[in-house]
């Protein structure tokens, strides 16, 4: 469904991405893996075209994304930190999101809207929101329009546990639906019975891409965490 | 003067008392010439309306009457001068003079007065002449209430409505005169009034004279005119109670004054004249009581002029003031009202304390480059005028008015 | 894209700044007409109004909006939207609310108190040099990262076009005084919006006898219908040259 080829950012003499393909397929949920900086959230803004590589190429359903912008409504997207335009309330944001993709996602999911309860505080203005609850909206509009791919950047981090769970019965659930969902996370604990795949990405390259089975197998820990602490040691290491 | 005209009027008193009258009407066949030629000296020929068609110039040499009624027209066919008189004591009234010839290097009047005097030239209409009135060494002339219309469109192909050479003692009263080259030009003319003409959109000037010393202009209006008013190498020059306005154009004057001196300009009104008055080479000239109201420049002095009075006047809505050419300034501005004074008078004796320097950075620098009035009334001018305001370097140290009104002075207005 | 700008407006709208500029301008032309007993000079005084507060705020605001967008325009990039129409919204939002902030403090005083084809002259050029400041404030905004060095170009900016040009224009006419430079003179006033609206406001205000030989250019060049297409079209190209190349900018500007 998304193929990335040859793909490569650089900012200044830092390069965020290094010639990186994946294939990533219906159906899937795959964990985006590395440390900090290796080029995770760049990757992420390359699908969403909000980071113009520098060369290689991207395609959405065999379209090449750089001169498209409608297969975006396919798209839910949860940012690291959400960052909302200060002067809008809850309720201006949903409705203005809604106002903007209702030509293509006309059937609106209200469920993690109403499961975070956040109702009750629509009027209040985005800029008087905690981190957390504005996580939450910014999970609520990720699943708002029922894309067919779901990225998630940090989707858990700064959030309580009880909207972590409902969070994460969300994800299972969609992807029980049969739907991409990429996610990062650094809290490898929250993600083993999700994901499917494992990207792993260091310094901006591909170290591998491998479905999960084949990961524990190769690694011979039976727990996601363990077996991504057993990569990165055997990486630092060589 | 009076007693000159005393004398015509005895003269004619006493002629009449033998002359007869003829009256004619135009129509075909009649010639005015004839009719003339036919009549004694002191004879009035009545010409009852209708049409003359003029064969040649029609010439008067002996004293005469020749009164229009219900406006007789005497046509010059484009072809011909139509009337010379070379006699004293004649009237001419109530003419239609029409299409008089033109001509690239003639002077072709529709009325000349030749080396004589004691005439009188009231209530005519010059309709589409070239000169209209042209007095050629005339003397104790009056013109009076004639009416000047022509189409001129250029200098070459119009002439002046009155024109006079090496005259003296004329009277030019309550004339209007349009559409001619110069509305009144005198050259070599003394001791002559002009009263209460108007003086509008004329070709080139409402008035011009050169080397015409002594004469007095009250209560004229001049305006419209293609390039104002011009006045030359003239001394005791009197102006007064005129209007200049809307003498508006490149190189439009309200009065242009080259080589001007001893004369007077009081209680005129300039309005609205690109610059209202030029100076050139003029000196000991009283400017006072006069209204500078809208004008591009109302006073632009060249370095030339000395010993000039400006004070009295009242300086409003220009777009500058005073402008000059030259640091050195031996004129006296001192005394005016300028509505751009920002000073105060906590003495409260009607001037403020402070002096006021009428020429702004801007005007200096156009001055000495026109180009950059494009620059006119942008931030920056704004902002170099304000700092030579506080810290004067450029403009002329002694050109500034020491006692300037706080209020509008309030004079009579002119009388036109 | 409608819906963008509508957002756009709404937001801007609600910005305490643009209900104070409309304040602003509407107190001083007010108490320009009402001080001036002549309406003339009243539009004289606006001149300078519209010369130099008009740029200053639409091209400071502006930029500072844009910046302060940043979030907004992020949310709006990773939604089904053209990241054309994007930027040309939050471009026509800031026009449209900054030409309604100048029509409800200048233009309405000005068609009350003097509305013949001066005061129209001025209101118009008001407005285009609104949109022409806009556009050229999304041109340095687009261009630099850095907020405060954004907000210093365009400050730049606007010292250039109102005060650093005439400088220049002054400097070069006494270099070439003694050459008839008066046609360059009209390519240089198209060269810098504000000069041209200037030049266009007093031509109409009829100060235009002054300028002698200058002016005869002036006059017979803008007098005359292509002339004035032309000026027109020019102002136009101000908007129009900033606008795109911003566009073109934006389209692979990272976020």
């Amino acid at each position: 469904m998304i193929i990335a080829t040859n793909v490569t950012k650089q900012y200044g003499k830092l390069k965020a991405l290094d010639d990186v393909s994946v294939t990533c397929n219906r159906g899937q949920s795959i964990s985006l893996i590395g440390p900090n900086g290796s080029g995770k959230t760049t990757f992420i803004k390359c699908l969403l075209g909000m980071v113009v590589p520098d060369s290689g190429f991207i395609t959405f359903d065999k379209q090449n994304i750089a001169k498209d912008w409608k297969y975006r409504q396919h798209i839910g997207y949860m940012p690291q930190t959400g960052r909302y335009p200060d002067n809008m309330t809850i309720d201006q944001l949903l409705r203005m999101m809604k106002d903007i993709r209702k030509p293509f996602n006309p059937v609106f999911d209200n469920e993690l809207f109403e499961s975070f309860d956040l109702g009750k505080i629509s009027n209040k203005r985005m800029s008087n929101l905690s981190g957390g609850t504005r996580q939450k909206v910014s999970a609520s509009l990720a699943f708002l329009f029922q894309p067919q791919v779901l990225i998630l950047d940090e989707p858990t981090a700064g959030l309580d546990p009880v909207a972590s769970e409902i969070l994460k019965e969300k994800i299972r659930k969609e992807k029980e639906k049969g739907k991409l969902i990429l996610i990062t996370s650094h809290i490898l604990s929250d993600l083993d019975d999700i994901i499917t795949e494992v990207i792993y990405l260091q310094d901006g390259r591909l170290v591998f891409h491998k479905s999960l089975e084949n990961l524990k197998k190769d690694t011979g820990k039976d727990r996601l965490s363990g077996a991504i602490a057993s990569v990165m040691s055997k990486i630092q290491t060589r | 003067m009076k007693y000159l005209i005393l004398i015509t009027c005895c003269l004619l008193a006493f002629h009449s008392l033998s002359a007869k009258v003829t009256t004619i009407k135009g129509e075909n066949g009649i010639s005015l010439q004839q009719v003339i030629n036919d009549a004694a000296a002191g004879d009035s020929i009545i010409l009852e309306g209708g049409r003359f068609q003029i064969a040649s110039t029609i010439t008067i040499s002996k004293p005469l009457f020749l009164i229009g009624k219900n406006s007789p027209v005497i046509d010059g066919g484009n072809k011909y001068e139509i009337m010379v008189i070379s006699s004293d004591f004649v009237i001419i009234q109530g003419l239609h003079f029409l299409n008089s010839g033109k001509s690239g290097y003639e002077d072709i009047a529709a009325l000349r007065i030749l080396n004589s005097g004691n005439i009188l030239i009231r209530d005519n209409y010059f309709e589409n002449c070239f000169f209209g009135i042209y007095g050629q060494h005339a003397h104790n002339t009056t013109i009076a209430n004639n009416r000047f219309k022509a189409n001129g469109f250029d200098e070459i192909s119009s002439a002046n409505g009155i024109h006079c050479w090496k005259s003296d003692h004329m009277l030019i009263l309550n004339n209007r005169i349009s559409g001619h080259r110069d509305g009144i030009y005198f050259e070599f003319v003394t001791e002559s009034t002009i009263r209460g003409n108007i003086s509008t959109n004329n070709v080139r000037y409402g008035l011009h004279f050169m080397f015409s010393h002594n004469n007095w202009y009250l209560g004229n209006s001049f305006t419209d005119n293609g390039a104002g008013v011009a006045v030359m190498y003239s001394k005791g020059v009197h102006m007064h109670n005129n209007l200049f306005a809307r003498n508006w154009g490149n190189a439009a004057y309200g009065i242009l004054m080259k080589d001007i001196s001893d004369s007077r300009v009081e209680n005129n009104i300039f309005s609205q004249n690109t610059a209202s008055i030029y100076m050139e080479g003029s000196n000991r000239i009283t400017i006072r009581h006069n209204q500078f109201k809208n004008n591009g420049w109302a006073v632009k002095i060249q370095a030339s002029c000395t010993d000039n009075i400006i004070n009295e006047n009242n300086f409003s809505g220009n777009t500058f003031d005073i402008a000059t050419n030259g640091s050195l300034q031996l004129n006296n501005f001192t005394g005016n009202y300028w509505d751009k004074y920002e000073g105060y008078d906590l003495d409260r004796d009607g001037k403020g304390d402070i002096p006021f320097r009428p020429v702004s950075i801007f005007s200096m620098i156009v001055e000495r480059n026109p180009a950059t009035l494009m620059l006119f009334r942008s931030f920056m001018v704004g902002l170099m005028d304000k700092a030579e305001k506080v810290f004067p370097g450029i403009t002329p140290e002694a050109l500034k008015d020491d006692t300037p009104f706080i209020r509008p002075l309030a004079f009579n207005p002119p009388a036109l | 894209m409608n819906k963008i700008i509508k957002y756009v407006i709404l937001d801007i709208l609600k910005n305490r700044i643009v209900i104070g500029y409309a304040l602003l301008l509407l107190c001083m032309s007010l108490s320009v007409f009402n001080m001036e007993t002549d309406t003339s000079k009243g539009l004289l005084s606006l001149l300078n109004v519209i010369l130099i507060i008009v740029p200053l705020v639409s091209i400071i605001f502006s930029t500072i909006y844009i910046y302060n967008a940043s979030e907004f325009i992020e949310l709006l990039v990773s939604q089904p939207l053209k990241r054309k129409n994007i930027w040309l919204s939050l471009v026509a939002g800031l026009g449209l609310s900054l030409s309604l902030a100048f029509i409800g403090g200048c233009v309405l005083p000005i068609l009350i108190y003097n509305g013949n084809g001066t005061g129209i002259m001025i209101a118009s050029m008001g407005i285009i040099l609104t949109v022409i400041f806009v556009a050229i404030a999304a041109l340095s905004a687009v261009y630099t990262r850095d907020k405060a060095k954004g907000i210093g170009v365009s400050i730049l900016l606007w010292l250039f076009f109102t005060l650093l040009y005439d400088g220049l224009v002054m400097f070069l006419l006494f270099q070439f005084m003694d050459y008839p430079v008066e046609k360059g003179l009209v390519a240089v006033s198209m060269l810098n919006p504000v000069d041209l609206s200037r030049i266009m406001i007093l031509l109409k205000l009829d100060i235009s006898a002054l300028m002698g030989v200058t002016s005869a250019v002036f006059k017979s060049f803008f007098g005359q219908s292509w002339g004035m297409i032309l000026s027109i079209s020019v102002m136009l190209l101000w908007v129009i040259v900033p606008l795109s190349l911003s566009v073109k900018k934006f389209k692979i500007k990272n976020l």
